[in-house]
């Protein structure tokens, strides 16, 4: 039972738009495994993003209850919850979210600024990270000196730099080519081959395959939740693409 | 996060926003800048005023006529001028604890040296007693004594520079000389050491001494008794000095019970009070002018502050998405507004240097500047940062992650 990273149950999220209410979650119940990776889809408007706010501690649930690593999420103030972002959960956005007119490197150093018991070296630490994305030599760029593709990787970088248990991304690859894409998921199957859980986003069935697992949300409920079979593989998919680029030019 | 990072962080948002943070801090600026530079003039006057009041002798007390309130219409004109040669011959005699008393006759008019140069400076005639009061000390030849005084004899003693200007600077070359006033000769037996200036700018050393018989007879109708001058025999004598003068002066003024004295009697602390009570109140007045200005300065800082939290809510959402604690977003905040108020206040204390050495050059007054003025003045500023920073730090701190993401 430890080995559940995320346990929801009836979980609901009500939006108060004057005199209607948007039911944007209406009763989720899910376990995430820990070295699970799961794609979350479902038409827009279906509740995804809310849901992963939800699980990244961001936002608060109107019921239900959360634990994550066996902890109960909906009774922690706010100190405890920033903690809880700091260090186990690395968060993708749908929009990248990096600090503006901050460089790559020092966006990635972010996270460790605000660690409570700091105990490597950050410039290290923020290094190897950008390294392990493939943008080690863009540390000192600001974001509007990166492709849509290397400011990803720049908040995929800063969402693993602490180390934490689990990855949340909202459609990591919304804004990306086929082939930048497939690079994207080709970093999470190696890390999650590491034991890194992973829960992302996504509305293409060609990057969901590459998850272990679907979820799909419609109205705030889940309709489907089924293993995948078969399983793409990222790294053989990016090496193909690029024998055939070869093979064009 | 370490300080240096907040410190860090604070400046890089300052310097993004360079034009604007200069003009929100300048309300701060200038305040500062106006207290130092106001502050360095009263210190330098009040310590000049201080410093030549010292110089005025010991245990001094100074009679005056006119009454306590000078300004009184009713006062008749003939009535103003009453003091009396008899009142001060009178303290003289009745007095126990006054050591010495002269009377100051203020006498005027143009001055020939019998070599024929021309001078124009006040003559006082005095008692020899004038000089142990005013602790004056004589360069070359002597001062008049008692003798010369009941003789009415026709001597003088003259200041430094009268001496220089009527006949040289040669030692000893004023003295047996004569200087003529009103067409009276008056024999120079003495020259007076150098004095120096008053804190007004006057020459201390500009004058003639004469003895007060001589002058009331010789220049009569042309003099009045300026004041008179006692000195106590110690300083824990002078108030009880002046009350004895006081009734003294009622007795000799042949005054009623219910009649005002037409006279005043002051010591020391009386004239530097007077003198430095202006600078006082002008004190008072800066520190209003500072507490406005900085009020101001203060509520400029926090509208730039709110209008930086509004602009920055993504950055904050970001911050706390991964990991800020709501504290560590406040202490960004309100550190930036101390330093953006620091950082003024540095550049006021500057501005005050630059304006006190500024004022010094120009108009030649002493200006003075101390640490305390200026560990005041940025203490203040850090704490309109502190004040006026954490309501709008407090609100950056309370927003929610997601609202402030999702902040347009
Ligand atoms: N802040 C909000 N206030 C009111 N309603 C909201 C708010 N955020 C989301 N909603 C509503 O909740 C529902 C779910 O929204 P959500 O953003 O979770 O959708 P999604 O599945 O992520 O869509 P997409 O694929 O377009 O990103 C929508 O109907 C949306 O209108
Ligand atoms: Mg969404």
């Amino acid at each position: 039972m430890a080995a559940d990273v995320i346990r929801i149950q009836g979980l609901t999220r009500t939006y108060i738009m004057g005199a209607n209410e948007v039911h944007a979650l209406d009763g989720i119940d899910l376990t995430i495994a820990k070295g699970e990776m799961v794609a979350v889809m479902g038409a827009s408007g279906s509740g995804k993003s809310t849901m992963m706010n939800m699980l990244g501690c961001l936002d608060k649930p109107t019921s239900g209850s959360y634990e994550l690593d066996g902890e109960r999420v909906e009774v922690m103030d706010r100190n405890q919850l920033a903690d809880l972002r700091n260090r186990r959960i690395g968060f993708v956005f749908q929009g990248f979210n990096l600090l503006a007119r901050t460089s790559a490197l020092e966006n990635v150093e972010l996270p460790m600024m605000y660690e409570r018991a700091r105990k490597k070296d950050v410039r290290e630490a923020a290094v190897a990270a950008l390294a392990r994305v493939g943008l080690a030599d863009r540390s000192s760029h600001l974001p509007n000196e990166l492709s849509g593709g290397q400011q990803q990787r720049v908040a995929i970088a800063r969402a693993l730099v602490t180390e934490p248990a689990l990855l949340l991304a909202d459609e990591p690859t919304g804004n990306l080519d086929s082939r930048t894409s497939v690079e994207v998921l080709a970093l999470f199957q190696e890390l999650n081959d590491n034991g890194l859980t992973v829960v992302m986003v996504t509305h293409e069935d060609s990057i969901a395959h590459y998850a272990k697992r679907i979820v799909e949300l419609r109205d705030g409920r889940i309709v489907r939740d089924e293993p995948v079979n078969p399983r793409g593989n990222a790294a053989a998919d990016l090496a193909a693409i690029d024998a055939r680029k070869k093979g064009n030019a | 996060m370490k300080p240096q990072m907040l410190i860090r962080i604070a400046l890089r948002s300052i310097r993004r926003t360079k034009m604007r943070s200069t003009l929100t801090a300048l309300g701060i600026i200038i305040g500062v800048g106006a207290v130092i530079v106001m502050v360095a003039i009263g210190h330098g006057a009040k310590s000049r005023i201080e410093q030549s009041i010292k110089n005025l002798g010991t245990n001094m007390v100074v009679i005056t006529p006119g009454a306590a309130n000078t300004g009184n219409v009713s006062q008749g004109a003939g009535s103003f001028n009453r003091l009396k040669i008899e009142d001060a011959e009178k303290l003289k005699r009745e007095s126990v604890l006054l050591a010495d008393v002269s009377p100051v006759i203020m006498a005027f008019g143009r001055i020939r040296g019998n070599n024929g140069t021309n001078w124009r400076c006040p003559v006082y005639g005095v008692d020899p007693a004038y000089q142990n009061i005013r602790d004056w000390q004589v360069g070359q030849g002597q001062f008049f004594d008692a003798r010369d005084l009941r003789a009415r004899r026709k001597v003088c003693v003259l200041g430094a520079t009268v001496a220089l200007q009527i006949f040289g600077d040669g030692e000893g070359a004023a003295l047996g000389q004569e200087v003529i006033l009103r067409d009276v000769p008056f024999t120079v037996i003495g020259v007076l050491a150098p004095k120096g200036q008053t804190a007004s700018g006057t020459d201390q050393d500009d004058v003639i001494i004469a003895p007060y018989t001589t002058v009331q007879e010789r220049l009569a109708g042309h003099q009045f008794i300026a004041q008179i001058l006692g000195s106590a025999a110690s300083p824990s004598d002078v108030v009880a000095a002046m009350t004895e003068a006081k009734a003294i002066m009622r007795e000799s003024h042949k005054l009623g019970d219910w009649e005002e004295s037409d006279f005043q009697v002051k010591n020391q602390a009386d004239l530097a009070d007077a003198a430095t009570g202006a600078t006082d109140v002008m004190t008072i007045l800066l520190a209003c002018i500072a507490g406005i200005s900085l009020l101001v300065g203060g509520i400029g800082i926090m509208n730039i502050m709110l209008v930086s939290v509004t602009e920055r809510t993504r950055e904050i959402g970001i911050r706390m998405a991964i990991g800020a604690r709501p504290a560590d977003v406040l202490l960004q905040f309100l550190v930036e507004a101390i330093v953006l108020s620091l950082l003024g206040g540095l550049l006021g204390v500057a501005l005050g240097y630059g304006g006190s050495w500024l004022v010094g050059r120009l108009t030649g007054w002493p200006t003075m500047i101390d640490g305390v003025t200026v560990s005041v003045a940025l203490g203040f500023s850090a704490a309109v940062g502190v004040f006026f920073g954490f309501w709008p730090a407090r609100k950056a701190a309370a927003l929610n992650p997601i609202d402030a993401l999702r902040y347009e």
